[in-house]
């Protein structure tokens, strides 16, 4: 399985990147990680006229933490993410799920946002920025725009953004007194998940003030947990609590049945990590002094 | 287009579609045939190459995204003509039978390595989970890596301890 | 450790050597088939059906033909014109080489584009134009048989239905009898779903005729490449003079490179018509729809029990999915393989098997991933149908083996279907492996465990083999009998080469078979070259699969080194001026008895034989032998796995596996431990998550890495490995075969761990593999979670 032939660019500013997507967006695909777009191109299940190799422009690989939020930059590979310190510190969900990405190899090449621009179902970071209630940044030639995570993902392998536009960072709120865990079950490392589930818990005042849930790979996009969260808002973080967060959690999701198990089981799935992952959250947020 | 690739050390030239693969560049054009190819589907890591010192599956990377960057593959493990300490643990530790993800796995290993000199068995059949072997079970390749790290390690040991002792014995008679 | 006078150990058997072949494999210096590049080189690409099951109604190759770069394009029709559009398989059926005016299972070939570029040559793919007329496909066996199924092989005169044989073996009015009268019946279905060996390395090859000489050299992915040669020879009409199989360094086997397939022809017929050579290397989705797969026997198994717990007979009936092709490489006496060792390490009165092969609308094959000619099939039924018998007796599972093994003392013992053990100690196996795995503490914890509601589970598996095929007579591969070879020839200065017809692919051939030579004649294995795989240059062998390459090429290797010792010993009363009665002989030296400083070494004698012999003897000092085994070898073990399964996902992790192997005298223990290492890892990818399939429609579910899995390091459990050593009396060095011990062992113990744990809720049967969403089910169908 061989790539079919394309015209490559290597543009060397943000400017000449999203001047060449202004006029030519609907022929042609972003490489970053190339992760998921090589493989698609060597099944030949896509065949751009072009493809813009966007890893020359400079600025776009940081991490940091800027006017209360973190900035994931359109190069961030997952590698990196998996090696911050800060994410290890302040954004446990996010910290766990990095090295859960495919596979190590993978790891090093594939980018957070490449993952999400790509929107498969059973992507990882998804789930993650829909727990976190992300921010996705897009920039286009006519300027820039900032699109929830909620209001990011419409289907399978389509987001929100345009032909024209690149997104250029993931922005994450900072939330002290936050823990956080992303129970993935896959059938092996590199599989896609049969389904996962990203928690995300910021305790006030010896209650749950608020939650995330985001799910892999049981619907036709990365979904939201909104009514469990509903639920969870100024709960008390009781075995109850999570019991039935975890049924809202698990009723939320519309899996299919496929060679990993039944719909049924999927569920079933999401309803178990859905608990697991509140109760580490919560122990993980009063340890960190978020009582 | 012209791409222009250090390899193992040397710089080379050629001149390549945008579609042509970085294993192929290795492969067909260099014929650098220790990296291999195993699948179609990103799944398997026998094609495993360094890039700037980062393992990378090199079906799932183009020749022209390698345009002046360093990459490096089994051919070049080799220290003076030798097999270097990871190659002879292999060896030694029987971490290999019909060869074929080998390469990969050296390499993969070798990174491995770089970033943690000791690591545990957990470590180190976590950093190779990208790297498919249907012959030995993992079970020796993992002694492999281990063991190299402590050979490398005591190595690095016994050159410390003579670099430490030499201003010691700059100053005596010789 | 002995030592040549010049102070180089001779390490022979039962040294860990390390290997030779290791030195160019670290290097990336190996040479696998698709390293091979011979100037003036084509690639060849094949296009391939997407429906499985459909009447071809027009082929349109003119646009490909057009497209530059490319050479040419081959159909059906063009190979028909030269009679080949259909060859032979290793089963006595025929099988399509590109299809002509059907296809049969999703993946068939249909074209070949020949390009000068492997870029190019994908891209013409897309440029040939098809027209499908779909039929019906047939994907499960029990629909094929029904009298209104489809009728898939068209081609074949005579055949009216989808039924290809009826075998059975053993004595169905005893056994029925017994059954009649047993205390207890214990029966179950089982179905051991097609899975695929998956080498790394996929398959292959560089046919390259010279259209000045005649030559047709072919570099090729053959685990067998002289009997290749001849299937060539007589398929294709060249001459075998003038054909030459280069197998060189392999990447992996187990199986998968014993058939021909369609692509080695087309492109041996594509380089004969252009007169360049031509290369073919399928991607791994070509290798998984299309090459032999492995399985696919839906068994169902009954074993007869007296009340207190003695096995009084057993029998089984299996259909047998061979896909649209009856392309299994397998002994031509026996289409179901060695299936009647179902009776396994137990001594059973009365067994009975039969086993009926259907047809159906998937990939041809059946023999393969480290099968030993259905071993894995057998010996994993009737391992489960134990598990299931102890359950339901409410016996300790160890304690039903040990009252049914075949005794120590019975050997050599003959089975109730015909079989001749040649040596074993089954209980010895089981103890070392319940003792090393602390079994009495750990059904202790599942106790305490299971009063939590927790569940773990231990299973065993007690297994034999029967490998080392075989007695001419008795064993044979489109009729080329099933002996091995081994040609020796010791050097002036006393080094040696040894050819043999054996082929590794990982086994570690090189390093092993000079050991048999070191063991025999002193001469230290670095001092030994080993050379296998080119057909020019070795001796005839039926190659290696099925772990037959210690029994009877290492046999054949130790008998060569013999008939050189007979030579050597001449030899050395020649240069010691005795007798040769009283030449004595140990470890390379060769002295006179009672006066042992009177002594030639080996490499005295080797210089001897080309500088100073006796009158009327033949200088040199070399031989062949051509080895029929008398019998098979039965390597035998216990293997124990304890598994914690988490309930709420339904997921099972080993956590420790003992490992008791017995396969007679080890030559390289430390290969011995690798092989079964490997073997280990497969059966616990077969029981966890290994799977092909296939949808209503044909098409294959399990075409790729992402879909068939292959357990990565992460997921793989360690391995506990011990020995019992049961050597084979009638091998020359007492040694078994030990390739797909494992393989064939592991899978019923993983298997039956899960169910131990599972039993408590009345669960006795879950079917290969065994994956997390299925123990839910069964979990969640009891009301347990």
């Amino acid at each position: 399985m061989l790539p079919p032939r394309f015209d490559y660019l290597a543009p060397r500013s943000l400017d000449e990147a999203l001047e060449f997507l202004d006029g030519h967006g609907d022929d042609a695909k972003v490489l970053a990680g190339g992760q998921s777009l090589i493989p698609v191109l060597k099944l030949r299940f896509a065949s751009p006229a072009w493809l813009v190799d966007i890893n020359r422009i400079p600025g776009l690989d940081e991490i940091a933490e800027q006017d209360g939020h973190l900035r994931v930059g359109a190069l961030v590979r997952h590698r990196d993410a998996e090696r911050s310190p800060v994410l290890r510190e302040r954004y446990p969900t996010m910290a766990e799920a990095a090295p859960q990405v495919s596979d190590p190899l993978v790891r090093n090449l594939g980018t957070v946002c490449g993952s999400l621009a790509h929107a498969d179902p059973s992507g990882d970071w998804g789930a993650v920025m829909l727990a976190m209630d992300a921010d996705l940044v897009a920039r286009s030639k006519s300027g820039m725009r900032t699109i929830a995570a909620r209001d990011f993902f419409d289907g399978p392998f389509t987001t929100a953004l345009r032909p024209d536009e690149l997104l250029v960072e993931a922005r994450v709120p900072a939330r002290p007194g936050t823990g956080g865990a992303y129970l993935k079950l896959e059938r092996k490392v590199g599989d896609f998940a049969t389904a996962a589930v990203a928690v995300r818990v910021t305790m006030s005042d010896g209650r749950i003030g608020e939650a995330g849930i985001g799910l892999t790979a049981v619907g036709p996009n990365n979904l939201k947990a909104t009514e469990a969260e509903a639920a969870l808002a100024g709960a008390d973080p009781s075995d109850e609590a999570f019991r039935e967060a975890a049924e809202l959690a698990a009723r939320a999701a519309s899996p299919s049945a496929d060679m990993r198990g039944s719909a049924e089981y999927k569920r079933n799935v999401v309803r178990v990590f859905t608990e697991r992952g509140l109760r580490r959250s919560v122990a993980m947020a009063i340890a960190d002094g978020g009582a | 287009m012209q791409v222009t690739v250090n390899v193992n050390g040397t710089s080379q030239t050629a001149d390549v579609e945008p579609r042509l693969l970085l294993v192929h560049l290795l492969r067909e054009r260099l014929g650098l045939t220790g990296t291999h190819i195993g699948c179609d589907t990103t799944s398997c890591g026998a094609c495993t190459v360094l890039l700037d010192g980062v393992p990378i599956k090199s079906c799932t990377y183009l020749a022209v995204q390698a345009d002046g960057r360093s990459v490096r593959t089994v051919e070049g493990l080799v220290e003076g003509g030798k097999p270097s300490p990871l190659q002879a643990a292999f060896k030694q530790e029987h971490g290999l039978q019909c060869g074929f993800c080998t390469p990969g796995m050296l390499l993969a290993a070798e990174a491995l390595l770089a970033d943690n000199p000791d690591p545990t068995e957990e470590q180190v059949r976590w950093a190779l989970s990208g790297n498919l072997c249907r012959c030995t079970g993992y079970m020796n390749i993992v002694k492999a890596v281990q063991a190299a790290g402590a050979a490398m390690r005591s190595a690095a040991g016994v050159a410390e301890a003579e670099t430490a002792e030499a201003p010691a014995m700059a100053g005596g008679a010789q | 450790m002995t030592e040549t006078d010049a102070g180089t150990a001779i390490r022979g058997l039962g040294h860990s050597v390390r290997r030779k072949e290791d030195d160019r494999f670290v290097r990336g210096r190996g040479t696998y088939v698709d390293d091979v590049k011979l100037p003036g080189m084509l690639h060849m690409a094949i296009l391939r059906t997407p429906v499985a099951h459909a009447r071809i109604t027009r082929i349109d190759v003119e646009a490909a033909k057009a497209h530059p770069g490319v050479v040419a394009v081959i159909t059906g029709r063009d190979l028909d014109a030269h009679g080949l559009a259909w060859m032979p398989t290793l089963s006595a059926d025929t099988q399509a080489v590109l299809a002509l005016d059907k296809v049969v299972f999703q993946g068939q070939e249909v074209a070949a584009v020949v390009a000068d570029d492997p870029y190019v040559a994908v891209d013409a793919l897309e440029l040939i134009d098809v027209d499908y007329d779909p039929l019906p496909a047939v994907v499960d066996p029990r629909r094929a048989l029904e009298g209104d199924a489809p009728l898939i092989r068209e081609d074949k005169e005579g055949q009216t239905g989808n039924h290809i044989f009826h075998w059975e073996k053993g004595d169905k009015e005893a056994t029925d009898r017994a059954f009649a009268e047993a205390d207890k019946v214990v029966s179950l279905d089982t179905f051991y779903p097609r899975c695929h060996p998956a080498p790394l390395e996929t398959c292959g090859c560089v046919a390259d005729v010279d259209p000045a000489t005649g030559k047709c050299t072919i570099w090729l992915t053959s685990q067998a490449p002289h009997a290749h040669r001849t299937l060539f020879a007589l398929v294709a009409g060249l001459p075998e003079q003038n054909i030459r199989i280069i197998s060189p360094d392999l990447g992996g086997g187990f199986g998968n490179k014993v058939p021909i397939y369609p692509g080695y022809v087309v492109a041996t017929v594509a380089s004969l018509l252009i007169g360049k050579p031509v290369k073919w290397i399928e991607d791994r989705t070509e290798n998984l729809i299309s090459t032999g797969f492995a399985r696919d026997y839906h068994m169902r198994g009954e074993m007869a029990l007296s009340a207190d717990g003695k096995i009084t007979a057993l029998r089984s009936q299996v259909i047998a999915d061979h896909g649209a092709f009856n392309a299994a490489a397998q002994p031509s006496k026996f289409p179901a393989g060695l299936f009647h060792i179902f009776t396994g390490a137990y001594d059973v009165p009365a067994a009975h098997c039969e086993v009926d092969g259907v047809y159906t609308n998937k990939a041809p094959g059946g023999i393969a991933y480290r099968c030993s000619f259905r071993v894995t099939e057998a010996s994993y039924l009737i391992e489960r149908l134990v598990q299931n018998a102890a359950v339901e007796l409410g016996m300790d599972p160890a304690e039903l083996r040990r009252r049914n093994f075949i005794q120590p003392e019975q050997f050599p013992y003959r089975s109730a279907v015909g079989w001749e053990y040649d040596s074993g100690d089954y209980p010895k196996a089981l103890d070392l492996a319940l003792e090393k795995l602390g079994y009495a503490e750990l059904r202790a914890e599942q106790k305490e465990k299971w009063a939590k509601g927790e569940l773990m589970g231990i299973g065993i598996a007690s297994f034999t083999e029967v490998v080392g095929a075989g007695h001419g007579a008795d064993f044979d591969i489109a009729g080329l009998r099933m002996f091995d070879s081994a040609e020796l020839r010791v050097h002036p200065t006393g080094k040696a080469i040894l050819k043999i017809g054996v082929q590794t692919q990982g086994q570690g051939h090189e390093t092993t078979f000079a050991q048999i030579v070191a063991g025999e004649l002193g001469i230290p294995p670095e001092d030994v070259t080993v050379m296998h795989g080119d057909t020019d240059n070795t001796p005839y062998g039926l190659g290696t699969y099925a772990s037959r390459s210690t029994p009877v090429g290492g046999a054949a290797t130790a008998m060569v080194a013999r008939k050189l010792r007979d030579k050597a010993t001449k030899l050395a009363a020649h240069l010691l001026e005795a007798s040769e009665e009283d030449i004595e002989y140990a470890e390379g030296r060769f002295s006179v008895r009672g006066a042992p400083d009177r002594a030639k070494t080996i490499q005295d004698i080797a210089f001897a034989a080309y500088t100073n012999l006796p009158e009327g003897m033949e200088a040199g000092l070399e031989g062949v032998t051509y080895y029929d085994p008398p019998n098979m070898t039965f390597p035998f073990g216990t293997y124990c796995v304890v598994v914690d399964i988490d309930k709420g996902t339904g997921e099972w992790k080993v956590r420790k596996m003992v490992a008791v192997d017995d396969c007679g005298v080890r030559i390289n223990p430390l290969i011995v431990e690798g092989q079964i290492h490997g073997g280990l890892a497969e059966g616990y990818a077969i029981a966890a998550m290994q799977l092909i399939t296939f949808d209503e429609e044909g098409n294959c579910i399990g075409q790729n890495f992402t879909d068939y899995l292959l357990p990565t390091s992460w997921e793989t459990p360690s391995f506990e490995t011990y020995e019992t050593v049961t050597p084979s009396p009638h091998h020359p060095i007492g040694a078994k075969g030990v390739g797909e011990s494992a393989t064939v062992g592991s899978p019923a113990a993983y298997v039956n761990a899960v169910l131990d744990a599972l039993a408590p809720l009345g669960i006795t049967n879950i079917d290969l593999p065994v994956t997390s969403d299925k123990v839910w089910a069964a979990m969640h169908e009891k009301g347990f979670v």
